[in-house]
């Protein structure tokens, strides 16, 4: 029986996503606009709820004909990236309903893309693969020109649809050479052809080499990170704090279980491809972010520099490694979720303000709103015993571990250098003339996702271990 | 088998014969036409080698949509023609070189030119295998068991096509009078008509 019952019990998180999804959709379409506060909150309750269908019970397998799988890592990744989505929805709403774009299908498509990154995270076959990322990146296209009389945003939705067609069709062109080489699309076959002796062949090097490109592309890492500050930059600001963090995440799931599961035995061949990648984010990162005035565009570079530290310790191939990139997204996610919710308050007479130097004075107007940003900031510079520290000090052991020598140090000088940036930003907050006041935002969901992430922050600095138990048992799930 | 063979020459000497018109008609509209003709034609060949499923969506997908769209964009937008063939001569012999090695492509994939023939009788012995059940059936066989999944997703995707596109675009514009079935079946004689006595001299007020 190829369509078992533990097909739908195994995938039950994604069928209720879907499901309920698409009873809002109705539901919008019938009300109109006065449906849209009601499903936002519902959307962001059914990803909640969706997590915790992760869980309770926790299970395991292939479903749908071996084109799904859910394991230890799947299923971590996926709570990571709907906790994500949930906070990017609740954030959404005080932004767009002053840019008067606030409309029910919003939080709908962020839910679908959501649905998208569950599945390709899940994917167990090259085709699985692909309808997923095609259904995470349409959406995404359409949430990054959601806000359509702004002139930018519209530039960063056609900019992200253009240069996201073209990874996919790389990610297919790859996927269409391994398929011929190995005679499969599924991950079994293919790492199976590859045992068989078929690793030397010349097709599936290059195939390899163009489906990792297409990864690279969709977690904007160096060289194929050129859409991102564009986008990050244009994109309505909660947009860019779901595309900071969800998508990421997702993508870097996909890539790791992709390069360690089906093409484990072409290590020696895509190590080369993803040191050369990280080293070259984690420079990029630092030294592009120096002159950003712009805080959406210097996050964006910083977000390409993190996935630099990541791909590192996808590098190293090892256990060790994978439970690195888990802490680390872990925290990742945290720290984003806290500076976005930040700047989504940075307010000047009712109007969004988006640059460094308006922060100026906020250490004396506003002590517990830049207490936070000061915290993420050093979080995020890695500087001691804070949590980003702790993310970067596992990414390193595990570099070093794997004789790695030379990117492990060229990523240390890299965030020597990104904290420069980091810090300027405390600088502007408590040293720098304040030029006019920013706005005292009403208590509200973005007050609260800030605490909550430097809460956080501060518990996943004093004691990391509970979170480096879960990455690890995470981990378990490529090593049975 | 003579038939079939008579049928193939028809098929294919309309199909090159409109192909060729769709170039060189004057008309833009007529280039559409026989487009449509082309695509119909060739669904037919792909019917003559046992590919019914191809030639149906052939004509479903291209003549159905792709060529409706074609003759939306010909007649909203003034295509000048004459403007379009002035490079004609000068990118001749580029597009000229491009058929020529398509052609000893073509030729060397078949194995006229000597190499390749043993992956055409690798495709035969394919296609032998697969002829015992038609196609549209072995694809249904696959598609709502094994690919039941991507299948789904599909669906999800062409979902999220649909609300992106009607997101991006539909504007709701205040002002515009459109006509309400309901309001006016609803409306009432009271509402609809007032008797006025008018006064002499008067008029209506």
């Amino acid at each position: 029986m190829i369509l078992g019952l533990e097909s739908w019990t195994l995938a039950r998180p994604e069928i209720f996503l879907a499901a309920v999804t698409m009873l809002l959709l109705v539901y919008g379409v019938v009300r109109g606009e006065v449906a849209t506060p009601f499903v936002s909150v519902a959307t962001s309750m059914a990803l909640l709820v969706t997590a915790a269908l992760l869980f309770v019970p926790y299970q395991e397998g292939t479903a749908f004909a071996s084109l799904f799988i859910v394991d230890r890592l799947t299923t971590t990744m996926k709570a990571l990236v709907l906790i994500g989505a949930a906070a990017a929805v609740l954030m959404s709403r005080a932004y767009f309903e002053q840019v008067k774009a606030w409309r029910f299908e919003y939080p709908l498509l962020v839910a679908l893309a959501t649905l998208g990154m569950m599945l390709m995270i899940s994917a167990n076959d090259l085709m699985a693969l692909y309808v997923g990322l095609e259904l995470q990146s349409l959406a995404l296209y359409v949430i990054a020109a959601f806000q359509r009389d702004s002139e930018r945003s519209t530039e960063a939705g056609v900019k992200y649809f253009v240069l996201g067609s073209v990874a996919s069709g790389m990610l297919l062109f790859g996927a269409s050479l391994i398929y011929g080489f190995c005679g499969g699309t599924a991950f079994v076959q293919i790492s199976r052809a590859l045992l068989d002796g078929k690793a030397a062949e010349i097709g599936v090097i290059v195939g390899l080499v163009f489906v990792v490109a297409g990864l690279a592309f969709k977690i904007s890492a160096v060289p194929f990170h050129m859409w991102t500050p564009d986008v990050y930059e244009g994109a309505p600001t909660p947009v860019t704090a779901l595309f900071a963090v969800a998508p990421k995440i997702a993508a870097i799931s996909l890539t790791v279980s992709v390069l360690m599961g089906p093409f484990k035995p072409l290590f020696l061949q895509w190590q080369q491809i993803v040191v050369v990648a990280a080293v070259l984010s984690m420079a990029l990162g630092a030294f592009a972010a120096l002159r950003q005035q712009n805080i959406k565009r210097l996050m964006a570079y910083s977000s390409i520099g993190n996935v630099g530290y990541v791909l590192l310790g996808l590098a190293s191939g090892s256990e060790k490694g994978i439970q690195a990139i888990v802490f680390y997204l872990a925290i990742y996610l945290v720290m984003t979720l806290g500076v976005f919710a930040t700047i989504l308050m940075m307010q000047r007479r009712g109007a969004m303000v988006e640059n460094v130097s308006d922060l100026a004075g906020l250490g004396k107007s506003q002590p517990m709103m830049a207490l936070a940003m000061l915290l993420f900031m050093f979080s995020l510079a890695g500087i001691p015993p804070l949590a980003g520290f702790w993310g970067k000090l596992y990414i390193f052991i595990a570099a070093v571990e794997a004789e790695l020598f030379i990117p492990a140090v060229l990523g240390v000088l890299a965030s020597v250098v990104a904290s420069y940036y980091y810090l300027r930003i405390v600088k502007v907050m408590y040293f720098d003339e304040e030029t006019e006041k920013l706005d005292r935002t009403p208590f509200g969901i973005n007050r609260s996702v800030a605490f909550v992430a430097a809460l956080l922050v501060t518990v996943f600095s004093l004691a990391p271990q509970p979170l480096s138990l879960i990455a690890a048992a995470a981990a378990k799930g490529l090593f049975p | 088998m003579l038939l079939q063979a008579l049928a193939f020459y028809v098929f294919a000497a309309v199909t090159v014969a409109s192909a060729a018109m769709v170039v060189v008609s004057r008309n833009p509209v007529y280039s559409v036409l026989f487009l449509i003709l082309a695509f119909f034609n060739a669904a037919a060949l792909f019917v003559l080698i046992g590919a019914e499923f191809i030639a149906m969506i052939l004509v479903i997908v291209y003549v159905g949509a792709v060529a409706v769209l074609f003759l939306f964009v010909v007649m909203m937008l003034d295509i000048n023609l004459t403007e379009l063939r002035e490079g004609f001569l000068k990118y001749l012999p580029v597009g000229a070189m491009i058929g020529i090695v398509l052609l000893a492509e073509i030729l060397l994939a078949l194995g006229i030119l000597g190499a390749g023939s043993a992956t055409m009788s690798g495709l035969n012995a394919h296609g032998a295998q697969v002829m015992a059940v038609d196609n549209t059936r072995a694809i249904g066989r696959v598609l709502y068991t094994q690919y039941f999944y991507l299948f789904q997703v599909a669906g999800l995707v062409l979902l999220v096509a649909m609300i992106g596109a009607i997101v991006l675009t539909l504007r709701s514009r205040p002002g515009v009078r459109r006509q309400k079935v309901g309001d006016q079946i609803n409306r009432t004689k009271d509402q609809a008509m007032t008797v006025v006595k008018v006064p002499t001299r008067g008029g209506v007020s």
